[in-house]
Formats: C-alpha cells, structure tokens, sequence
C-alpha cells in the first residue's frame, strides 16, 4: 500500500502502545503500596532504636534488656573478666570473626567489648545455634554464658569456646550517648 | 456459551489441545472475552465494568486493611487511627477503601436506573435483573457491617438502629435480634461476627456476579433501542456486533478512568467528605449522636423506613416502617412481571419517560429526606415519596403497559447504528 | 523544606503548666459540652456561628504551616493538655517532615516532661519518643487527637454541606470559633456553670474560657490574643487529627495527573478503535 498508509498505521501502533504501557505502569504503582503496608509500620521502626540507661549496673552485674523483641545482655565485667577475654589466644577459638556490627575483625576483646577499657559488653542474648537465651553470671566452664539448651559454654567475651553453637554471640550496633547512657540500634 | 452466533476458540498448539480435552478454561475466557455485543452501546452501559473493578478494589483493599485491624471493642477504633497514622500507605488504603464504597454505590445505582429505563429487566434477562438485585442486598449488607467495624459513634449506633429493625418483627422479633447481636446490645460479640461477615459476603457477591455475568452472556446484552441482536446466522449478527475485546474493554477503560481521576480528586483533596464526623469519636453506648444518619447511599430507604408514623390495622408504625423499606427493594423485583408494555427501551416510550425521571426525582428527595432530621414537612414528604416509589413499580409500570402509545422502534440494532454513524458511501461520491 | 527549628521554651513550661491546672481544673464538663458540640451543630442547622478562619492547609495546594503547629503544640501543651488527651498522637511524630518538625533532642526533650504508665515496668515513668501523649487528664474532657475531624463547621446550603466542596469541614474552623466565641456571660444550671458561646450550638457551653489574651508568650513574637492562639491550636489539632495530609494531597496530585494522562491515551485509543467501525474514515 501506499506511504501514507504505513505512517498512519505506525502512529496508530503507537498510539496503542503507549496505552499499554502507561496502563501497565499505573498498574504497577497500584501494586506497590498493598506490597509496602506489610513493612514495619511507623510505631514499629520507632522502636528499632532504644537508649538503656547503665548507670546503675554494678561491676560483675549485667542487666537483660528487651530489644526488637528479643533479649540484649548488657554486662559490666569485672577486672579478672577482661583479663581473661584479653588473655585468651586466638587459636583457642572456634569462632575467630568478631561477630560485631560496630567493629568487624578478628575476635579479639577489643573488637567484642563496646568501650576501650573493657568494662561494657553488650550482646544479643540469643545462642547462635538454636536461639535460647543463654545463662548469664559467669556461668559455664569459660566463666561467662552457658546455654543449657544444648550445652554451649561462652567466655567472658560472650565467644563460642565448647559446644555445639557455630558463632560468637553477635554484638549489636551500639553506642554510648553519653556516660551512662548505651543506644541499642 | 452465548446464542449469539460466533466464532468460537480453537486450540492450536499441542498444549493448548492438550489442556482443552482436561479443562477447556481458555474456551471460557475466550467466549466471555470476544462475547458479540450490540455495537450501539452508549455511555450507560459503561457501570458493569466499574462495578466489577469496584469489587477487586474493595476486595483487595480490605484484604489489606484487615492485616492491621482488630475486631476488639477495646482496640478496634485504635487499630483504626494505627491504620491511619502508622502502617505504610495505611491511610491511602483505608480512604480508598472507605470512599471504594461509595463509588461502589454510585456506580450500582447508575447501573439499576440504566437498566429501569432501558427494560434491561425485561424477559429474556429477569434472571439477570433478579441476580443483580441480590448482588445489590449483598452490598448493602457488606457496606453495613463494614461502617461497624471502625467503631465509631456512627457504627455503634447505625448498628444499634438498623439490628432494631429486626427486633420489630412481631413476636419472634426481640429472639431475632438478641440472635444477631449475641447479646442484649451491641458489644464486642457484634463486632466479632460483624467483621467475619464483612470478609465473607463480598465472595458470596463474586459468586453472585459470576451468575449474574452467565446470565446476560446467555441472552446477550439489552441495548438502547432494547431491540435484540439478530441471530439467524452469523453475518447478521456481525452486522449488529462488535466483539468485546477490544471495542468495549478500551471504551470502558476510558470511562473507567475518567472516573478514577475523580476518585483519586476525592481520595486527595477531600476524603472525608462522604463520610461522617460522628465516626471519629470513639463508640460510645453512653450517649447517642444527637442525629443518627446512615450513609448517604442508604439514605432513600432509611428515609422510607421513617415516612411511616402511624399504625395501620393490627401493624405498628415500626414494623410497618421495615416492612415498607425492605418492600421498596422488593417491588423492583417485580418490575419483569409489572411492566407489561411490549416497547423495552424507554427511548420509544414518551409517556413512560415522564414517570421514570420522576422516579429519579424521587430517589434523590428520598435521600435528602434521609439525611434530614425527622421533623416538619420531612416525614411528609418523604411518606409521599415512598407511595410513589411503590405506586411506579405496582400501579403506573402495568397502567402504562396498557395505556401506552409507544413511537416506532428501529428495525436493527444495525439501522440504529447507521443512523447515529451515517456509513461512508464509497464509490458514488 | 525549611530546616530552621525553633525552640519554643517548651521546658520550663511544666512549671507554667501546673499552674494552669488549678484555673482549668473547674472545667470539668467543659470537655462534655464541646464533644456534643459537633453533632447538635447538624441538628440545630447553622444556629451558632462558625467564622471562616484562613488556614495555611486549606485547599489543594494547602500545607501546614510549621511554626504555626509548633506554636498551637505550645497551646495545647500549656493550656489543653491540662484537662484534655491526646493520645492517638505519639511524640515521634513531633519530629516528622510536614508537621511541627522538631529535631530528635527537642522531641526527645520535649516528651521528658510527661509520665507514662510502663506495663513492663509495672510503674511509670518520663516519656520517650516512641510513647503516645497521655489520654485525657479529667473524665468527660474528650480526647483531641481526632477532634478537628470530628467536627464539621459548615453543613449548608439546606444540610447539604456541598459548601464543604470549597471551604473544607470545618473541623479546625469549629474548633478556634469555638475558643474565640466566648462572650462573657455565665450563667448557673443544675449546678453547674455555662458559659455563653456565640459558636457553640445552643449558645450555652460549660468550658470556662480556656485562655485570656497574652495568657502565652510564643518565642517568636507571634500575636498572642485569644484569636490568635485559637487559631494556632486548631491548626495543630488538624495536624494531629490528619498527620498525614500533605501525602495525601501529592497522591491526589500524582493520581490525577497518571490517571488523567492514561485517560487522554485511552480515549484516543478508544477513538482510533472505532473508527472504522463508525465507518467514518480508517
């Protein structure tokens, strides 16, 4: 047929295929907001950060703190604890990633405790093989956690040394928002 | 599936006749999709298509909505304002969810006048016409056990007025409502009960829509000149048809949209505006609203229920005041059998007009007689109204049939179509 | 956006706030007058008067003027929050862009100065950010969180409210008419004392006079006679009551603008279509 013919019938194509697509993409955006409701609504994420106040823990003390649903140890470790944690060799350990999210490395006491001089230790109280909460108070036979669950055994820097969790207990983004006051998240 | 005749699917991939012996599903999508419909359709015909996304959009809307919603007395106003104030988007689904209502009505009642005015009810499709109607009661139903669920004065006490009515029922009335309730008031057994509903009538109306969609692509779609499609064989039928993908599915798209963009004017700009104030105050079973209003959609028939204020016979006031709302949608029922004028379309019908947009009239002071408070000429007027909703379906439909001269119908749905669009004539020119 | 954060002295204003108390703890059923206030105002068809205030929110375009929420939030903290709740709100949201917009520390501040009740804690203790304001001080005093929506200022012509279409509900309007309408007059009934209200349905409401002129400084030297600070605090109520309304305007901006976009392309479409079938020309 002739020219003019095949351009009107390209503009009509066209026509039809803008159509679409502009359906199709508000289609899409329609879509998105029924997806977007399911994510943690605004009251929710208001909690995903919480400031704790550690004044009042006692050396050789900790305290258990609720956060994101789930329990955080907060312990304010002893003179003969940091000792120990320091002291321990790397190659004793069966978890040699520091499993913090404030300060990523080797599994050192400098990189599991929040503070320079060791006193603070925060973790999430979850045992990293089936999610119990471990005990606390210089239990279990490295003198800091022991999950009675399946009989894992941490040391005093909440590290995995005997038993069948896989990690180090994961230290939290946390910090100090002034002297006694830590910020979990 | 249609009696119109047409092309039917043909499977031609060895998949396509393999899945077509097992489940011929692209056979039922095809005949419903390419159904012949009459090509003379005009704007009125667009509601079906509204209704049926009215439906999804409530379905999925509510679907949603019910994730952050607790059907607690003591929580459910507050999940309300978590909707509002917290979950992503959540006041975005919550007004279209409550405005999807609305629209929802609109479209239904646009699409019931249609078809009163065009004799869309009228034999071969009083199935069609009975369907719907059951459809419309569902809806009245779900949009009244959803304005519960919010609990707010409006839904406590909307509930308490409307569960009432059943307690008017003689003798066994006051059993019939402790029974709806599942106490002596309304209280967090309703709101229970009621929320559990509200999620299961809108699939009952999807059944209800698929029987009623069966219906007319059995008898074909009515048209303006309600004059039916030629079906002797199929080249008369194209003659009166046009296949409806894509003809009318892009029509009604258009319309479609052109209402959405209102809705979304609405939804953006003034979202409470259909809505009651009351029902931002928290329920309540202390202290009534010093005005009870339904909503707007079911204010004609509230405005029935309230015209009657006298006892007749051995009937009370009240239950003949139920008697008569639930009777007004009940005589549109019996239109089919009512009207007995030969003539379908109200467009050849000159006397039958005059009636009919009086009827809409009618509708419309009903309504505003509803919203008022039930004080000074209000009952009168809207007793007179009621007598004549009534008088049109019972008395004025036959007389016409009877009385009526109609004008000349078209011969074809093709002549009427030629009329309107002059057909080009080619060689001679 | 604008990123300049006022610091209204909302910390001492405890001290200010306890004070108050004692002048509107006689207002018991004030509260109960003003929460069936909305409803008869339906019934009674525009017998009281509700004077058309300007609103920065008001139509399409509208937004929330910051600095006026901040200093309806120091009105309601300094004279509402005495008797009334607010407990729908949570004092994050003080923080959130469109609203009063405060920093973190100010927030944070800011919801010190109230006590909540701690289940975990089983005791209370000063409020945190992600707490809600505590719910209303006096029984019958109703809560305000909701209170600009549930109140509809301008019902006409003939009750049929399409003056809404263009002056909006009237929920705030109600609200400052109501704060500025007193006249002066008392009178006893029952026991109790009513205040003469111009706004009020009736006439007649039993909340004393919540605020005298120059009762508030603002920081930034805003007018603060009764009018003034009635409108502030109708504005931030209307805040409080639709948090949420300058992303509701964008969506119906955005939803117009896509859907009428897809409805210009889908007539054209449509026509295109028929054409041949309206045998007019291919």
């Amino acid at each position: 047929m002739s020219q003019a013919n095949d351009t009107a019938g390209t503009r009509r194509d066209f026509l039809y295929v803008a159509t679409a697509a502009t359906g199709a993409v508000t289609a899409g955006a329609a879509v998105w907001p029924l997806i977007n409701q399911m994510n943690p609504s605004a009251d929710v994420q208001a909690l995903s950060s919480i400031e704790v106040a550690i004044g009042d823990v006692e050396v050789g003390t900790q305290v258990t703190v609720k956060w994101l649903g789930k329990p955080v140890f907060i312990r304010h470790r002893t003179a003969q604890e940091i000792e120990a944690a320091r002291n321990t060799d790397l190659a004793e350990l069966k978890d040699t990633d520091s499993r913090n999210a404030n300060a990523p490395g080797e599994a050192i006491d400098a990189n599991r405790a929040i503070d320079e001089n060791g006193e603070w230790l925060v973790m999430m109280g979850v045992c990293t093989h089936l999610g119990c909460v471990p005990l606390g108070n210089a239990s279990g036979e490295f003198g800091g956690w022991f999950c009675p669950c399946h009989g894992s055994h941490y040391d005093t820097a909440g590290r995995i040394r005997k038993g069948p969790a896989p990690r180090n207990l994961d230290v939290p983004l946390t910090a100090f928002v002034d002297e006694t006051t830590i910020k979990l998240g | 599936m249609a009696g119109i005749p047409h092309d039917s699917y043909e499977p031609k991939s060895g998949f396509e006749k393999w899945l077509h012996v097992r489940l011929p599903i692209v056979s039922l999508v095809y005949d419903t999709l390419m159904i012949p419909t009459p090509k003379n359709l005009n704007w009125m015909w667009i509601w079906g298509i509204v209704l049926t996304f009215c439906l999804v959009l409530q379905i999925v809307t509510g679907i949603v909505l019910a994730m952050h919603y607790t059907p607690n007395v003591d929580l459910a106003f507050a999940s309300v304002e978590h909707i509002m104030r917290d979950v992503n988007g959540g006041w975005a689904l919550r007004y279209m969810h409550a405005n999807g209502a609305s629209l929802f009505f609109i479209a239904v009642y646009a699409h019931i006048f249609r078809g009163l005015y065009y004799g869309s009810y009228k034999s071969p499709r009083e199935v069609t016409w009975i369907v719907g109607m059951l459809i419309y009661l569902a809806m009245m139903a779900t949009g009244f056990l959803g304005y519960v669920l919010p609990w707010g004065q409006m839904s406590f006490w909307g509930a308490t007025v409307i569960t009432g009515l059943f307690g008017a029922i003689p003798g066994i009335g006051p059993i019939i409502q402790e029974w709806l309730l599942g106490g002596p008031a309304v209280d967090n057994a309703t709101l229970n009960r009621f929320f559990s509903l509200h999620y299961l009538l809108p699939f009952v109306i999807v059944g209800l829509v698929a029987v009623h969609i069966w219906a007319f692509h059995t008898t074909g779609n009515n048209n303006p000149t309600g004059v039916e499609v030629r079906r002797k064989s199929k080249a008369e039928a194209d003659k009166d048809t046009v296949s409806f993908w894509p003809f009318y599915v892009v029509k009604d798209a258009f319309a479609l949209m052109l209402i959405l963009v209102v809705f979304m004017a609405v939804i953006g700009f003034m979202p409470n505006y259909l809505g009651h104030p009351d029902n931002y105050i928290e329920a309540n079973p202390l202290a009534t609203p010093a005005h009870i209003v339904p909503e707007w959609y079911y204010l004609p028939f509230y405005a029935i229920l309230r015209a009657i204020t006298f006892d007749v016979l051995f009937l009370d006031a009240k239950f003949l005041g139920v008697l008569m709302m639930f009777g007004s949608i009940a005589v549109m029922m019996l239109a089919p059998w009512t009207d007995t004028s030969p003539v379908r379309s109200g467009r050849y019908r000159p006397q039958f007009k005059w009636w009919f947009w009086l009827l809409g009239l009618d509708f419309m002071v009903l309504m505003w007689c509803g919203a008022q408070p039930a004080e000074g000429l209000v009952p009168t007027i809207s007793l007179i109204g009621a007598i004549y909703w009534f008088a049109y379906f019972l008395v004025i439909l036959p007389v016409l049939g009877w009385k009526e001269k109609a004008l000349p119908v078209p011969e074809t749905i093709e002549a009427d179509f030629d009329a309107h669009y002059p057909p080009k004539t080619s060689p001679a020119e | 956006m604008r990123i300049i954060h006022q610091k209204p002295a909302l910390l001492n204003n405890r001290v200010r706030r306890k004070k108050k108390m004692k002048s509107t703890v006689f207002s018991i059923l004030a509260a109960f007058g003003l929460a069936v206030g909305g409803t008869a105002a339906y019934a009674a068809g525009g017998k009281s008067h509700i004077e058309d205030f300007d609103f920065s929110f008001e139509g399409p375009f509208g937004k929330f003027d910051q600095f006026q929420l901040q200093r309806g939030l120091q009105v309601y903290t300094e004279v509402c929050a005495a008797c009334h709740g607010l407990q729908y709100v949570a004092f994050r949201n003080l923080g959130d862009a469109g609203g009063p917009a405060y920093g973190p520390e100010e927030v944070k501040a800011y919801a010190a100065q109230f006590e909540v009740f701690d289940p975990e804690l089983d005791d209370t203790r000063a409020a945190i950010p992600s707490d809600k304001f505590p719910k209303s001080a006096l029984e019958g005093a109703p809560d305000l969180s909701l209170m600009a929506k549930a109140r509809a200022g301008f019902h006409g012509p003939a009750g049929l409210g399409i003056f809404q279409i263009t002056k909006g509900m009237g929920g705030p309007e109600y609200i400052a008419s109501i704060l500025s309408g007193y006249t002066g007059k008392e009178m006893e009934q029952a026991g109790s004392t009513l205040y003469e209200n111009t706004a009020f349905p009736g006439g007649w409401i039993s909340m004393p006079p919540p605020m005298a002129d120059g009762q508030i400084d603002y920081a930034d030297g805003h007018g603060n006679d009764v009018h003034h600070m009635a409108q502030d605090v109708s504005a931030f109520l209307m805040w409080a009551a639709e948090p949420k309304m300058m992303a509701r305007k964008q969506l119906g901006f955005l939803g117009v603008g896509f859907l009428g976009l897809l409805t210009i392309l889908l007539y054209l479409s449509n026509k295109q279509l028929w054409a041949p079938v309206k045998r007019k020309e291919t």
